[in-house]
């Protein structure tokens, strides 16, 4: 029996867009993963501060305000300094292509573009996540 | 009469009616708006019967607004085109200003940077990576001079969605004006001022609510005397709907959060026919064309009824919903984004028909950036084909007595009053967001919406149904990342050029007027004159105030 998935939706930055963080959360509540959600203006280090606290497997990013190409990294990067590395990084949000081959050099696994199915994440994130 | 017709829907329905049905079914089982109105096939007179044309609806410019707020709406003077606009730096921006009044843009309409709209100056830990994103980068009073450069204050009216920090921003634009020779009592425009929604779904606070509503009312006391023909607040749903709500739900808690203001005002002594009138509204323009023009007019005569009836407003004045409309971000889509060219223009039409009294119209490319210059002009020209070419700016409030629009309008009346209801069951908006009521409403809504896309109950074009293999949309707006160093060295500049004594003082001044119950606007007006930092006078009331935690 493989245990259950533990995510965290965080909300980097000043950005107070939080109706797509909210929807997906819930979406993955829905799917039987473990879902904690930080609400708005997080820093990186708090965000990274969290996901270790809490145990998760996996941290979902959201930023619409186009302050992902600082902020996303950065929490990988403190994931690195804290020896979290082993818990992954996606995001989405208003995100231009042509930045994410950078986001991914970065270390984010995977962005999700508007219009993304609450389903795609979901099985993204089980496919991602080891859980057995 | 309606008893012919009466018999008459019956015999219809049992015989044309079952007989088009029993040979092929309607495409669903039922149809509903967003806010869960079951719609029916056909409107009759029936439907309207209990409408007392003198009562509900009236005539424009008179009690209840149901048909607008001006005796001659658009065949006097067309709405005003307002584009919502700004970007990395002052310099930018103005550029960008000029160039919409240059294509005929009647209004200007300032979108602020996070940093700026919550109170921290560009060299904050906490602003990088959002210098100049989401809107103009504004430190001092010297980027406030270049932004209005060239751009005669007497001449325009200026929107500034600004919330937290409102009293910052209108008070540089004062002092902008003074140095233009022009006086304060002829500036128009609108600041956004609108914190309780705030918390309940656009997340720009800094303050706890009851220091953040002394700050509004501040506002009221000082405009009244001093900036008669500025609207003091934008009382918005736009934001409500953004995260997510109904129609229904966006009327309701727009409107209780304005009686939560009324009522703050007339708390802090001003007389409620003083200040009602420079209320102004702030809806959102979304997909279903004819909910939405019900909304319009539903809110135009529920704000009426409750200046009136609640507040005992003695001035038509006071009962008057005037509005500005945004065409709905969150129907722009990234799949086929030309499409969305058609999304806003039906939208913009809705707004219009609703009887607006300004617009912003979305640009095609929102889902991926801020828009191009291309793309804003498309969104301005749709507006122009509305205004010049369609025809219906020609009549005043078309659509009424449309047996479907009018029942619409009296469904929105009543399911946003009876929230209203509930909603002052609980002591108001603000217990109501305290408790996190309005935001689980709110989220309730998005999640279901969410839903009924992916179950395609609701069909959106080109992302769950007619979508097509495309390449990448690439030739979008791109904030340089340039803008931040250059913006934090403008303002380090201005730091070593001001007299830091005065600065001093009018920071100690200005902690003085919050500590006690003084208007805390007129020293907020003293401290930008002097260049103290929008950082610095938000750090002073932080200091006093203290900071909102969300729940």
């Amino acid at each position: 029996m493989s245990r259950k998935i533990r995510v965290l939706i965080a909300k980097p930055g000043l950005d107070g867009h939080d109706r797509g963080a909210k929807v997906i959360a819930r979406a993955l509540r829905d799917a039987g993963m473990e879902v904690i959600y930080t609400g708005i203006r997080q820093t990186p280090e708090q965000i990274v501060n969290t996901a270790i606290q809490e145990g998760v497997d996996i941290i979902g990013l959201s930023c619409l305000s186009g302050a992902h190409n600082s902020l996303f990294p950065k929490v990988v990067q403190i994931l690195k300094e804290k020896g979290a590395d082993d818990i992954l990084v996606f995001g989405g949000g208003i995100i231009p292509v042509d930045d994410i081959p950078g986001l991914k050099k970065a270390g984010i696994r995977e962005i999700f573009q508007p219009g993304t199915s609450t389903e795609e994440i979901i099985q993204y994130i089980q496919k991602t996540v080891k859980t057995t | 009469m309606s008893k012919k017709i009466h018999e008459e829907l019956e015999r219809w329905e049992k015989t044309t009616l079952q007989k088009a049905i029993s040979k092929s079914p309607e495409r669903q089982p039922s149809f509903q708006t967003t806010s869960h109105i079951e719609l029916k096939r056909l409107y009759t007179p029936l439907d309207v019967a209990e409408i007392d044309y003198c009562e509900d609806l009236g005539f424009p410019g008179e009690y209840p607004f149901t048909r607008g707020v001006q005796p001659t709406m658009y065949r006097g003077r067309l709405w005003t085109m307002r584009q919502y606009a700004g970007f990395a730096t002052a310099e930018e921006t103005n550029k960008r200003y000029k160039y919409l009044l240059e294509h005929g843009q009647t209004g200007l309409s300032v979108a602020f940077d996070l940093p700026t709209q919550i109170g921290y100056d560009s060299d904050h830990p906490l602003a990088e990576g959002e210098v100049g994103k989401v809107g103009v980068a504004i430190d001092t009073l010297k980027d406030m001079e270049i932004l209005f450069d060239g751009i005669p204050l007497d001449k325009v009216s200026t929107s500034m969605t600004i919330n937290s920090t409102a009293a910052i921003l209108l008070t540089m634009y004062m002092a902008v004006a003074e140095k233009q020779g022009v006086k304060p009592e002829a500036l128009q425009g609108t600041i956004q001022n609108d914190i309780l929604k705030e918390y309940c779904a656009r997340g720009t606070y800094i303050f706890p609510p009851l220091e953040s509503m002394r700050i509004v009312t501040d506002i009221f006391a000082f405009c009244k005397e001093n900036l008669p023909k500025w609207n003091t607040i934008s009382i918005s749903g736009y934001h409500i709907r953004e995260a997510g709500s109904s129609a229904v739900q966006e009327v309701a808690f727009t409107l209780a959060n304005g009686i939560a203001y009324v009522e703050a005002a007339i708390r802090a002594g001003l007389d409620v026919d003083s200040f009602a009138s420079r209320l102004s509204f702030f809806f959102n323009s979304h997909n279903h064309f004819i909910e939405e023009i019900a909304k319009f007019r539903a809110a135009r005569r529920l704000w009426a009824k409750i200046m009136k009836e609640r507040f005992k407003a003695k001035r038509d004045e006071s009962c008057m919903l005037r509005f500005h409309t945004q065409t709905a971000g969150c129907t722009l889509t990234a799949q086929q984004p030309d499409n969305n060219v058609v999304r806003v223009a039906f939208q913009a039409l809705s707004a219009v028909l609703g009887g607006t009294q300004s617009l912003h119209t979305n640009s095609r490319d929102e889902a991926y950036a801020l828009p191009s210059e291309d793309s804003v002009r498309i969104a301005l020209r749709t507006q122009q084909i509305i205004a010049y070419e369609s025809g219906v700016a020609e009549m005043i409030d078309p659509l009424a007595g449309s047996y479907a629009v009018e029942t619409l309008t009296n469904e929105i009346e009543k399911k946003a009053m009876e929230y209203i209801q509930k909603i002052d069951e609980m002591g108001g908006a603000i217990k109501a967001i305290e408790s996190g009521y309005i935001q689980q409403e709110i989220a309730d809504s998005a999640y279901q919406y969410q839903k009924e896309i992916e179950s395609k109950k609701r069909i959106i074009v080109g992302v769950n149904q007619f979508q097509i293999e495309e390449p990448p949309f690439r030739d979008i707006l791109r904030i340089q990342p340039e803008v931040e160093r250059y913006q934090k060295e403008k303002l380090s500049r201005v730091k070593k050029e001001r007299d830091s004594g005065k600065v001093k003082e009018a920071l100690t001044k200005l902690r003085k007027a919050a500590q006690g119950t003084d208007n805390v606007v007129p020293p907020i007006l003293e401290a930008v004159k002097v260049y103290a930092t929008l950082g610095e006078i938000s750090d002073t009331l932080r200091e006093v105030f203290g900071e909102y935690q969300e729940r």
